[in-house]
């Protein structure tokens, strides 16, 4: 099958090739071949040849090739790992067209400089400190129906269990939340079928609240968790009054996932340290990393979030820090929580399009493990548990819970889905993906046996997450697979020893054993974790704001928005208020005359409405700099302590005349 | 009186030749409507190409306002050192639309008067489109010579006029400048008026002669003293 489909595609390349030779041919002829600012022209075999590339690659380079003005058909939104960002990526030219600054700040967008960018990070303050840095790891597209929607983006902060919301109309950070009762979280961020609550699992236990205990207190007082934020639509906010959280076992909760179609209503979190291991390499105990790979079996949590949140309604909720918790007894008592036993140390749980199946990997065993909803819900109400766990977590049993398993290779981590009945699982140890086929309603969709392995594609190297397009949702696209891998080694000219990471596109359009690498993509910016691509038509962004005086945090027009005209400075004591406005090339006001120790409240509005006509306001040694995008109004506040000459300026490049941008603010020395 | 509105028709005139009066009324009824509906719509575009606004900009010139990308253009234009374009025929865009609405009745009233009077009612919607232009052009050229001195690029743009209609060039901008619908809808109304007019003359003209013939006749005894009084 792979050979005849190399046979057909040698033969498309051909054509291809021929083609491109021949419009060459045709355009050297008619502009005579002379004209050197002439594009094209050039002969492509020649090319192929002198590049020594093989068929493989000019299909590769053919399906990816974007010309300009042309417009990629997915996007990406990818975790910015360490930078506490997100990138935004197009597909399939594996084009980065934007790193929204999200949890740090980014001088480029003024995040974090004005006070409304100011007041959303410091949200994420943790313990009163400023955390200049995160460990992004998973975004979710908001969903309807378990679709995205392409409204909203929300992303997690492993570090600090943070989540912040950003906003796809203008592609910016609304709002960040840190968790109150735990300081890491892993299994985050991922939304329900409806986006009604973003899951942030949490990782490793600690007393909620992470107030002090004892080691030797771990299985008494540390916890695990797992927290739904309620999100608001209408605002576009987390919703803190409305979220809560379950207290669990103290064993490590890792990646969580919806339950969506039939499975609507129920979630699932994996769980690695069952074992609930101390470590202390030091004192002789077993590290961590052995303590807590003794078992054979972790727990898969199953829990009916619906029924959570009634408790809450009804009043069940202890607090914690202010803080809607359900305790581990009210959730047993309701049955809330259950257990089944998944391979050890497992990464992903990922559920099928229809919600009828979930697929755990054991990062430490060959298989993949399928669970069935069905089969689970039946169990549970023929309470067919082998027991319970020392929480009183009843435990359903492993082969009344279990579908299939399916031995794919070494390391196998997370699981995406496409249209055509396949699954694709990343294996790390084998540094491959694994394409492989449902069974059930998916059994028609392909012609391969149902639960097999089809494929296994090398990719370079190591691979963690995947992502297929729109792959975790209730109908994938297929077409495109990405596998986001942690090591290069080899892939790109050496850059020093922190190498960049590897995102490698992959065509999974055809059935059968056809997957082919297409691009490498190297991110030099922080070691993403998860990301999620999606149908880059269902983005309703703005290339301006709506209406001049924007205020982006608000999404409505500021207050303090002043039109052509209307630009003043008004004193007030000590205070000075400057009403400023931006177009090309001209602030204005251009002179502010103030007195050292003044403190300063300055509004600038770009009146601007052309696209991409975006000023910045740079205020050198006050540490500022504004982006100021068409039509956006922005307050930035600071207290004069120093004086001098400080010539503010326009740090975007506008037009014609950008250097002449700019204006003297002068602090006269207090006498 | 009948010297005003010319002769009145007798229902066995206007069974024997409906057709031939029907035409003029037909032709100034549609026109008069034409520069209603013109009202409504932009009689003058100017657009403007740069690499850097691949869909161009554009200025439309409606009786009573501007409309497109009038802010993005005058923000261009202040480097140059012209004046908004909002402050361009104010007096013109406040009086048009009463002004359009007068002509265009004038010529429902010429389908009443049946002597050459009904040419003189015409008249104003018949030059309309040539007044616009006129105006037009004053305007342009009032805008395009009269130019900040202090202006960042003063000193690299000679004062000029940009063409009314047809092709040209300021800085990095190709401008083109076009007829609208309005316009375009105005001089049909003035080609139907003319035409108009034409069947107007086919179709009254011999009445008033018989008319002046009879009238000649009647009064024949009285033509002395008559031509007198005139004199």
């Amino acid at each position: 099958m792979r050979d005849s489909k190399n046979g057909s595609r040698s033969t498309l390349i051909v054509t291809l090739v021929a083609l491109i030779a021949l419009a060459g041919w045709v355009v050297a002829c008619k502009t005579g071949g002379s004209s050197s600012d002439v594009m094209g022209g050039g002969d492509a075999n020649s090319v192929i040849q002198e590049r020594g590339l093989t068929p493989d690659d000019v299909y590769a380079a053919v399906k990816t090739y974007m010309p300009t003005g042309k417009h990629d058909e997915y996007l990406i939104m990818s975790s910015g790992g360490h930078s506490g960002q997100m990138m935004v990526i197009g597909v399939p030219s594996m084009r980065l067209l934007k790193v929204v600054g999200v949890f740090t700040p980014e001088p480029w967008q003024g995040w974090g400089y004005s006070n409304e960018t100011r007041e959303v990070l410091a949200a994420g303050r943790v313990e009163g400190r400023d955390i200049t840095w995160a460990d992004t790891h998973h975004p979710a597209l908001s969903e309807s129906d378990a679709e995205y929607d392409g409204d909203w983006v929300f992303i997690n902060d492993k570090a600090h269990a943070r989540m912040a919301v950003i906003d796809l109309r203008d592609f910016e950070t609304k709002q960040i939340v840190k968790n109150p009762i735990a300081l890491s979280d892993h299994g985050g961020a991922m939304v329900t079928p409806n986006t009604e609550y973003i899951i942030e699992g949490g990782q490793y236990a600690a007393p909620l609240g992470w107030s002090y205990a004892s080691m030797e207190a771990y299985e008494s007082d540390y916890r695990g968790m797992v927290t739904l934020w309620a999100f608001d639509r209408a605002t576009g906010r987390i919703d803190p009054e409305r979220s809560f959280a379950l207290e669990l076992p103290p064993y490590w909760q890792d990646l969580c996932d919806a339950g969506k179609g039939v499975s609507e209503g129920w979630a699932f979190c994996n769980s690695f340290n069952t074992e609930m291991a101390l470590g202390g390499i030091e004192s002789g105990n077993p590290p961590f990393e052995a303590g807590a790979s003794q078992r054979d079996m972790d727990y898969l949590h199953i829990f009916d979030w619906k029924k959570a949140a009634e408790l809450v309604a009804d009043g069940r909720a202890s607090q914690i820090n202010g803080f809607d918790v359900l305790t581990l007894d009210v959730l047993t008592e309701e049955g809330v929580l259950y257990f089944v036993p998944e391979p050890k140390s497992p990464h992903g749980v990922d559920v099928s399009p229809g919600g009828e199946y979930f697929v755990v990997s054991g990062k430490l065993d060959p298989h993949v493990t399928v669970y069935s909803h069905e089969k689970i819900q039946q169990a549970i109400a023929e309470e067919n548990f082998s027991g319970t766990d020392q929480y009183g977590v009843p435990i359903i049993d492993f082969d009344a819970a279990v579908e299939t398993q399916i031995e794919l290779g070494l390391g196998p981590l997370h699981t995406q889905f496409d249209d055509q009945g396949y699954a694709y699982t990343s294996l790390f140890l084998d540094t491959a993906v694994a394409r492989w086929t449902l069974g059930g309603p998916y059994e028609s969709l392909n012609p391969d046996a149902p639960w097999t392995l089809v494929q296994k594609l090398g990719v370079h190297y190591n691979v963690g997450h995947i992502l297929a397009a729109e792959g975790d949702t209730a109908s994938p696209d297929g077409n495109w697979l990405v596998a986001l891998n942690k090591w290069a080694v080899d892939r790109f000219q050496n850059v020093g020893p922190l190498h960049p990471q590897n995102f490698q596109l992959i065509d999974i359009g055809e059935a059968g054993q056809t997957m082919q690498l297409l691009y490498d993509m190297p991110i030099g910016l922080g070691e993403p974790h998860y990301a999620q691509m999606i149908k880059a038509d269902k983005i309703d962004s703005w290339d301006v704001y709506p209406e001049i005086g924007w205020d982006p945090i608000a999404q409505a027009v500021d207050e303090n928005a002043v039109q052509a005209g209307e630009e003043r400075i008004e004193r007030n004591g000590k205070n000075v208020e400057i009403w400023m406005t931006a177009v090309r090339s001209h602030f204005t006001p251009e002179r502010i005359e103030i007195q050292q120790g003044d403190k300063v409240v300055w509004h600038v509005t770009n009146i601007e409405s052309a696209k991409d006509a975006t000023h910045g306001l740079a205020i050198p040694a006050y540490n500022i700099n504004l982006s100021l995008e068409p039509g956006e109004s922005t307050t930035v506040e600071f207290e004069a302590t120093t004086s001098g000459v400080y010539s503010y300026y326009c740090s975007e490049f506008c037009s014609a005349l950008h250097l002449e941008m700019l204006g003297y603010l002068l602090v006269e020395p207090e006498s | 009186m009948e010297r005003l509105v010319g002769p009145r028709l007798s229902s066995e005139e206007l069974r024997r030749r409906k057709a031939e009066f029907v035409l003029p009324t037909l032709c100034f009824l549609v026109a008069a409507l034409l520069l209603v509906i013109s009202i409504l719509t932009p009689y003058w575009r100017l657009e403007l190409q740069a690499p850097q606004y691949p869909k161009g900009l554009e200025v439309k010139a409606y009786l009573n306002h501007l409309d497109g990308d009038v802010k993005e253009i005058d923000g261009l234009n202040h480097y140059i050192g012209m004046r908004p374009l909002g402050e361009a025929a104010q007096l013109e865009q406040s009086l048009s639309i009463i002004a359009v609405i007068a002509i265009a009745l004038l010529v429902l009233g010429a389908i009443v008067i049946h002597n050459r009077n009904a040419a003189l009612l015409a008249l104003p919607a018949l030059l309309f489109p040539v007044v616009f232009l006129a105006d037009m052009y004053y305007w342009l050229h009032n805008f395009g010579t009269n130019l900040d001195p202090r202006a960042p690029l003063s000193s690299s743009i000679e004062p000029f006029v940009p063409p009314i209609l047809g092709k040209g060039v300021v800085g990095q901008f190709a401008t083109v400048a076009l007829p609208d619908a309005g316009l375009i809808l105005a001089t049909l109304a003035s080609l139907l008026i003319l035409v108009g007019l034409y069947f107007h003359r086919q179709a009254y003209k011999p009445l008033v002669e018989r008319r002046r013939r009879q009238r000649g006749s009647e009064s024949a005894p009285e033509a002395g003293r008559e031509n007198g009084s005139v004199a």
